[in-house]
């Protein structure tokens, strides 16, 4: 059921091209991540449609096959 | 609007704050979760919480209430205010303080 962090990275470049992913599997068992995305796209939105947005990059394996990603998104400097 | 909906709706209507999550505030079932609460802790407010895992229609309606995928999921004074990982970067910068002196939550003790 665990994704690849490649996998992952993909799927969230595929939806915000410009994004700067960073992802960091925390126990090694390729099965809980941490997340940072850095992107354009956030500018000016709050936190929530942030990441609303890296979730439907996802397409839905959020909160299913990929349940435990920890993730921060900020706005490139 | 479904009933399960409606219940959702009237839980974060008369509840100030309040957590949706896995597990009890003394036995939470998930790290997210286990994170949440140690938020709210830190913050010391007074918080219901209402364990998903106890309901299934609960634990499926949420994610669709709020259009968020994951649970926990925040509620203050009847607005979604997002997930751990977004209550520890609000708590981080100093947000969700201001955001429950704000709502004027009643404190703890």
């Amino acid at each position: 059921m665990a994704m690849a962090a490649a996998e992952i990275e993909a799927m969230i470049k595929a939806a915000l091209p410009d994004a700067d992913v960073t992802i960091t599997d925390l126990r090694g068992d390729g099965d809980h991540y941490a997340a940072h995305v850095v992107s354009a796209a956030f500018a000016g939105k709050p936190r929530i449609a942030q990441h609303k947005l890296v979730y439907a990059a996802l397409g839905g394996r959020m909160g299913g096959e990929l349940h435990a990603l920890q993730l921060t998104t900020a706005v490139p400097n | 609007m479904s009933d399960t909906n409606q219940r959702i709706a009237d839980i974060v209507n008369t509840n100030d704050v309040v957590l949706f999550m896995k597990g009890t505030p003394l036995f939470p079932q998930c790290g997210f979760s286990s994170k949440a609460i140690a938020i709210l802790d830190h913050l010391g407010v007074q918080y219901e919480s209402v364990d998903v895992l106890q309901d299934m229609e609960i634990r499926q309606g949420i994610k669709s209430f709020s259009d968020w995928p994951t649970i926990p999921q925040l509620y203050v004074k009847g607005e979604f205010v997002g997930g751990s990982d977004i209550m520890m970067e609000m708590f981080e910068a100093g947000e969700l303080q201001q955001l429950v002196a704000d709502a004027g939550v009643a404190s703890a003790n």
